[in-house]
């Protein structure tokens, strides 16, 4: 079965974020007055073969925390779903 | 004392001629060794340079600690050989865990290339050892991604055991407690951001970075006969 993963890494909390703030100082000076917060964070799609859902899910998982996410300073949201 | 260095070249690493011609002008002899190698037999000690290894698609380091030659980097490191990760280097050895914490995206997000004065503050390491603590060294940084981040229990733990061996005198970068360099548990692991390969004659600039180099080369002399 093919599936697809989106994987979202992000910054985790506490950890500083010069890329969010540099976002969030800038849109006042385009009129985005109500913007209080900016995270910037990164997302992947992933397709993968897998047996079943759960495979898939194991599978996005590991190459979240082995590869796109340094778990030092970032996490990850995983979504599975089948194409 | 006649010691060889190996200087790992990663698609995207553009400081290998720097080093070897550092390591050179310091009296020992340096090769570069390509990424897809596996073995570092022959070497007393080994170089990860500067540049974008990779292209620092992903995080800087996070391609390059898949590469096969770092495999023996990893063995190398865990049976006492000395490894020094410079700049783009200490980013590989982080996301390949041979040193803790991570380099983030400077303070600022501005591109730093500049001289540096550096505290040195352990010679408990390969490549501080010929230096003396209080110490101040003028080498230049040259990064964007140089902030050195770990948690609190992981900078005790390093500042505890003399695991911080250089810091910034006046943190450019923002990192952690000025964190400039620093070393694994037995000393034999380093990593800096600075480049003390650019600081190894006065028409450089400074001559600074030459005792660490001087003391690198030490211990690939010490670790080659041992």
């Amino acid at each position: 079965m093919k599936y697809l993963a989106r994987v979202e890494v992000r910054l985790r909390h506490g950890i500083a974020d010069p890329e969010g703030a540099t976002i969030a100082r800038a849109l006042p000076a385009m009129g985005f007055d109500s913007v209080t917060a900016v995270e910037a964070g990164r997302s992947f799609r992933v397709e993968l073969d897998a047996t079943d859902l759960t495979a898939a899910q194991s599978i996005a998982a590991s190459l979240a925390d082995r590869l796109l996410a340094n778990p030092v300073i970032e996490e990850s949201v995983i979504e599975v779903e089948q194409l | 004392m006649s010691v060889t260095v190996g200087v790992v070249v990663f698609p995207g690493t553009n400081c290998e001629h720097d080093a070897i011609a550092a390591v050179r002008a310091l009296g020992g002899d340096a090769r570069l060794v390509f990424h897809t190698e596996d073995t570092l037999d022959g070497l007393d000690a080994v170089i990860l340079p500067g540049g974008f290894a990779h292209g620092d698609y992903l995080r800087p380091g996070a391609i390059a600690r898949f590469s096969p030659i770092m495999d023996s980097v990893s063995s190398f490191a865990a049976s006492g050989g000395p490894v020094v990760g410079i700049c783009n280097g200490f980013q590989v050895l982080c996301e390949a865990h041979l040193l803790p914490g991570a380099l983030q995206k400077n303070r600022g997000l501005t591109f730093l290339c500049q001289p540096s004065s550096l505290e040195v503050t352990s010679t408990s390491s390969v490549l501080t050892a010929r230096a003396e603590v209080g110490q101040v060294l003028r080498v230049p940084i040259n990064h964007f991604s140089g902030s050195y981040t770990c948690d609190l229990d992981t900078l005790r733990e390093l500042e505890d055991q003399g695991r911080v061996v250089l810091r910034y005198v006046d943190n450019p970068n923002g990192s952690v407690a000025s964190v400039a360099g620093i070393s694994n548990e037995a000393g034999n692991v380093v990593g800096l951001m600075p480049h003390p390969e650019r600081a190894v004659s006065s028409l450089l600039g400074s001559e600074d970075g030459a005792v660490l180099l001087r003391s690198f080369l030490d211990a690939a002399a010490t670790a080659s006969v041992g």
